[in-house]
């Protein structure tokens, strides 16, 4: 399972890396950024969902893949 | 200026300025998204207010349609002469693409996480300071004495400006966000000292460059040249601004609501780790800020037949408290696990300062709830909430109990 989130969409509120600061973090300009490849385990799949729940702006997604 | 007549009907003639819209506007716009969802009004040269989340968010993130070169509801229609486009007044606020881009990318590195934690040391500390004043005083204003001195003093840093300033911070934020129905010739006679003051902070940086934003501003350089003075106090003005009234009345709703809510604020005081949580509830539920569009060209949209240059009255607040969105949006609850509230904006107009404002909620009522665990509304009769496009408290005098 990945996460990834759209630069395009990505206005920086800040959410997702307050929610789950082992799965984002935040660029020069203040804006969310996937840390590493964005792999989650069941740990952090369960934060990076919160934080995608959270997004004012719908740019968060989980590809679940088998 | 002529009295107002009172409000007929909010889905016809709203003003959100009126008393009861500026008392307790939840009911109403609970009522105008039962009804109409966008409401129309005559007043102000022409008006619209989406009700929904739908039309809200629709609106913040259509800049096609929708400019942002006024974000103030002035009395009547503005000319493209006072409010120039795509740059405005207080860019990037007032900016719309591409030159918006430009300018946002210009501030967004000073408002960024790193830059704004740095400044958490040095705001606890002031906080302490005015909980000091208090002494064993059993009531207090938490919100003349407490949080409205917290945002000036933070900005006023970043800009270095003059610390002796902060009171006359507070007169430049009012005359701006605050009396938006006052005729168009008392609104740029008001403007002339706050126009002079920022020259002279400019002039002074000039003279004497320091480590501070307003130096940040007058070097930074775009296309190879240096910003022209006007802009440079045009940031200044939307920083300053955008970050006073904004923030003192987010801290203000939060310790009414805690004042009103002894098992809220036992599980903050217990429960350190909640506040997170509770600050995004804070924002959803009292989101203080509203802001504006200008429409621009005729068009049918949402249903309404809209007119070049009407205003579009932005309610995040409202869309905030939308069903639709929220489950038991009425309902305040501390821990909200799924909270995908608007309080800062939506697109690319999304507060600039957010960081520097949650930051600033948290380290505000962490430190007032240290110090007095307890609280309660000295006198409900007595609080008063501000006029126009910025919610909160003004007077709040609390009693604590110890």
């Amino acid at each position: 399972m990945k996460v990834s989130i759209d630069a395009e969409l990505c206005q920086g509120q800040g959410r997702c890396f307050s929610i789950a600061p082992d799965v984002f973090g935040f660029n020069d300009l203040g804006n969310g950024v996937v840390l590493g490849e964005g792999t989650l385990t069941p740990e952090t799949l369960k934060l990076a969902r919160l934080a995608m729940a959270n997004c004012p702006e719908h740019a968060i997604f989980i590809e679940e893949s088998s | 200026m002529s009295e107002k007549l009172p409000v007929a009907d909010f889905a016809t003639d709203f003003d959100h300025v009126d008393s009861t819209w500026v008392m307790d506007p939840y009911p109403i716009w609970e009522d105008l998204r039962s009804r109409c969802p966008v409401a129309h009004t005559d007043r102000y040269g022409g008006a619209w207010f989406p009700a929904t989340h739908e039309g809200v968010t629709t609106i913040a993130k259509d800049t096609v349609h929708f400019s942002s070169r006024s974000v103030i509801i002035g009395n009547g229609r503005p000319t493209e002469e006072d409010l120039p486009a795509p740059i405005g007044l207080a860019p990037p606020i007032t900016s719309d693409p591409p030159f918006h881009a430009i300018a946002r990318r210009l501030i967004l590195p000073a408002f960024a996480p790193g830059p704004i934690n740095a400044l958490e040391p040095q705001m606890r500390a002031m906080c302490v300071q005015l909980l000091d004043r208090f002494g064993d005083d059993e009531v207090v204003n938490a919100g003349m004495a407490y949080a409205n001195y917290i945002p000036p003093s933070v900005i006023r840093q970043m800009l270095g400006f003059p610390e002796s300033d902060t009171e006359r911070f507070l007169e430049i934020a009012h005359i701006t966000i605050e009396n938006v129905d006052k005729p168009e010739e008392e609104r740029i006679e008001e403007f002339v000292p706050v126009n002079e003051y920022f020259l002279a902070q400019i002039e002074d940086h000039l003279a004497n460059p320091r480590d501070d934003m307003t130096s940040f501003l007058l070097n930074v350089e775009l296309d190879g040249e240096k910003l022209p003075h006007e802009l440079v106090s045009g940031v200044m003005i939307l920083i300053l601004v955008a970050g006073i009234d904004t923030t003192w009345s987010a801290i203000g709703a939060a310790l009414w609501h805690l004042a009103q809510h002894p098992e809220d604020l036992a599980r903050l005081v217990n429960e350190p780790d909640l506040m997170p949580v509770a600050i995004e509830e804070f924002l959803r539920f009292y989101a203080p800020v509203t802001m504006a569009r200008l429409v621009k060209e005729d068009m049918d949209y949402l249903g309404c037949a809209m007119k070049q240059d009407d205003w579009i009255l932005l309610g995040f607040p409202a869309a905030n408290r939308d069903p639709a969105v929220f489950k038991d949006a009425d309902q305040f609850i501390i821990d909200r696990a799924e909270n995908r509230h608007v309080a800062f904006g939506l697109g690319i107009h999304r507060c600039a300062g957010s960081n520097l404002a949650r930051l600033e909620l948290k380290v505000a009522l962490e430190e007032f709830i240290k110090r007095y665990p307890t609280f309660e509304l000295a006198d409900p009769g007595a609080v008063t909430w501000s006029q126009g496009q910025i919610r909160g408290p003004r007077n709040l005098p609390l009693r604590t109990l110890r």
